[in-house]
């Protein structure tokens, strides 16, 4: 392949980027122990791509280009600061021999012969990223950076943090790996399934940041929910056989699927119901059930509380029409999560679907019951739900005075506006013009 | 790596019926492995005398220290090849249930900048 093609090299820089980045970061990092070296040399190979491969051509194998770049200017920095580098040079001699992810530790060595299936060095990446022992805002940061690829001043915007803020953040998460000991390793037994919950923790907060802005006037950051989606699908990649982490690929495919119907021209939310459902994405929808039935197929019984949201939104995704979703079905979804995960909020979710499944005073009666409960105080959609459902029973006043309490409590304006909209609606009158 | 274990008191211990293992058995398995160099149960807070230095002069009290309900009870050092070994060998010590555990690593000699 020539460089002939400005346009096609930089596309395929960026291919490289986005599909070689943590598999060389990775590697390095296992190599040397030492995050910054890895991540510098990291992203210095991939400059060096946008610089030669227009000159040079598009390597047939661009992984195997990027690691060694990294590998060498790794021993270079390293050789440059006086650290012996032999035995950095000796395990990357071995992961050539031997293939990357061939174990170095002793434990894995031993586990490696006892028959257990190769580590990638992704996995362990993605588990160090997401220890327990980090600050639940550095795991994110740190899964981002590093897994992700993404630029620190990027994750700054994307949550709304000054630079130097998200730099300080980084910079503190890698000293607390370092000199507390945390392993770059894959945890085994028990722990794995604990600590991977932890790891999807991390990837829905990711998505949670870029589904709702908590506060403030912008609703929709895709960038955080294709981060999101991409980091569920290694995961999924590197662990096939969890069906937690296919769980919560397709929930986030069915959410993300639904992006462009979720709000309108003018900036304002689309519920559900009234959403354009030709506007939801196809393609994206369609993967989203893929993986939910390759697991329907491969492990049938194992219920998480992944699975069952991805479930519940599988349920939507299949209906044409808002009218047609199966409510109950959705009901008994809500039944096996709260008896996996009891929450107020997944009582919410259940007593509004109960009243859609045509017993809109039987959710009544359950929202009713999660006020009296006082769990849910200060939160705008309990009031929402109230107000929705006494609407639908044709009770406006009742109805009225619950969305008046929501407007007062919803915290950010997308959510004020749609909620004004609704009372209007139910005033017969006009939405008031709020400029 | 080295770790000091501080066993200390908790206000809201845990109320299961599970209460794992007596720490006899604890300190027995640990020595066995070799995770365990040493430790000590202390005498409460009410037996501990505080010393400061300061112009020169060595004051001597008994007090004030910190207002706590939650006090360090002993400690261990471990020895542990990392924070994960470290982590499920504090998790089996009884007071992980009774009370808290914090893990310090030993100072690896570089100055924080």
């Amino acid at each position: 392949m020539t460089g002939a093609d400005p346009d096609g090299v930089r596309e395929a820089v960026d291919r490289a980027y986005r599909e070689e980045w943590t598999r060389v970061v990775a590697t390095l990092i296992r190599a040397t122990g030492d995050w910054d070296v890895a991540e510098d040399a990291a992203a210095d190979a991939f400059v060096r791509a946008a610089e030669r491969w227009p000159g040079e051509g598009v390597p047939r194998n661009p992984g195997a280009w990027l690691t060694t770049v990294a590998r060498n200017r790794v021993l270079d920095v390293l050789r440059r600061r006086g650290v012996e580098v032999g035995k950095v040079r000796e395990w990357m001699a071995m992961d050539e021999m031997r293939g990357p992810g061939a174990p170095t530790d002793p434990a894995d060595v031993v586990a490696a012969r006892s028959g257990a299936a190769e580590i990638d060095d992704r996995l362990r990446l993605v588990f160090t990223c997401a220890h327990p022992a980090l600050p639940l805002e550095a795991r994110v940061a740190l899964t981002l950076r590093t897994v992700g690829g993404l630029e620190t001043p990027e994750i700054a915007r994307a949550f709304l943090v000054p630079e130097a803020t998200m730099a300080q953040r980084l910079v503190r998460a890698k000293r607390k790996i370092r000199n507390a000991g945390i392993p770059y390793r894959v945890p085994e037994g028990d722990e794995l399934r604990r600590r991977l919950s932890g790891v999807l923790a991390v990837l829905m907060l990711v998505h949670n940041e870029g589904y709702l802005a908590s506060s403030g006037d912008r609703l929709l950051r895709l960038d955080l929910q294709e981060e999101a989606i991409r980091l569920a699908r290694l995961v999924v990649e590197l662990m096939p056989d969890e069906p937690e982490a296919g769980g919560l690929l397709a929930l986030l495919l069915l959410q993300h699927a639904r992006s462009a119907a979720r709000v309108d021209a003018s900036g304002d939310l689309v519920p559900l119901d009234a959403q354009d459902r030709t506007r939801w994405d196809a393609a994206e929808t369609a993967q989203g059930l893929a993986v939910l039935d390759r697991l329907d197929a491969t492990r049938p019984a194992a219920a998480g509380p992944y699975r069952l949201q991805a479930e519940i939104q599988r349920e939507h995704a299949i209906a044409a029409h808002a009218d047609d979703t199966d409510w109950p079905a959705i009901v008994r979804r809500y039944d096996a999560l709260l008896a996996l995960t009891p929450s107020p909020v997944i009582e919410l979710n259940r007593a509004v679907a109960l009243g859609l499944a045509g017993r809109a005073q039987a959710g009544l009666d359950e929202l009713e019951r999660l006020e009296a409960s006082g769990s849910l105080d200060g939160y705008h959609l309990l009031p929402a739900a109230q107000a929705d459902l006494l609407r639908r029973l044709g009770r406006a006043d009742a109805s009225a005075a619950r969305y008046r309490r929501a407007i007062e409590l919803a915290p950010t304006e997308p959510e004020r506006r749609f909620l004004t909209r609704r009372l209007a609606e139910l005033d017969g009158r006009d939405a008031p013009d709020l400029g | 790596m080295r770790y000091v274990m501080f066993v200390a008191t908790d206000t809201a211990p845990d109320r299961s019926s599970d209460e794992g293992i007596p720490v006899e058995q604890w300190v027995e398995e640990n020595d066995a492995r070799g995770t365990r160099i040493e430790g000590q149960r202390l005498q409460p807070v009410r037996d501990a005398t505080l010393v400061r230095v300061r112009d020169g002069e060595t004051i001597v009290t008994d007090g004030p220290f910190t207002e706590s309900k939650e006090w360090i009870a002993g400690f261990d050092i471990l020895e542990c090849r990392d924070l994960d070994e470290a982590i499920e060998i504090a998790s089996r010590h009884p007071m992980a249930r009774g009370g808290r555990i914090e893990l310090r690593p030993f100072w690896n000699g570089e100055e924080d900048e």
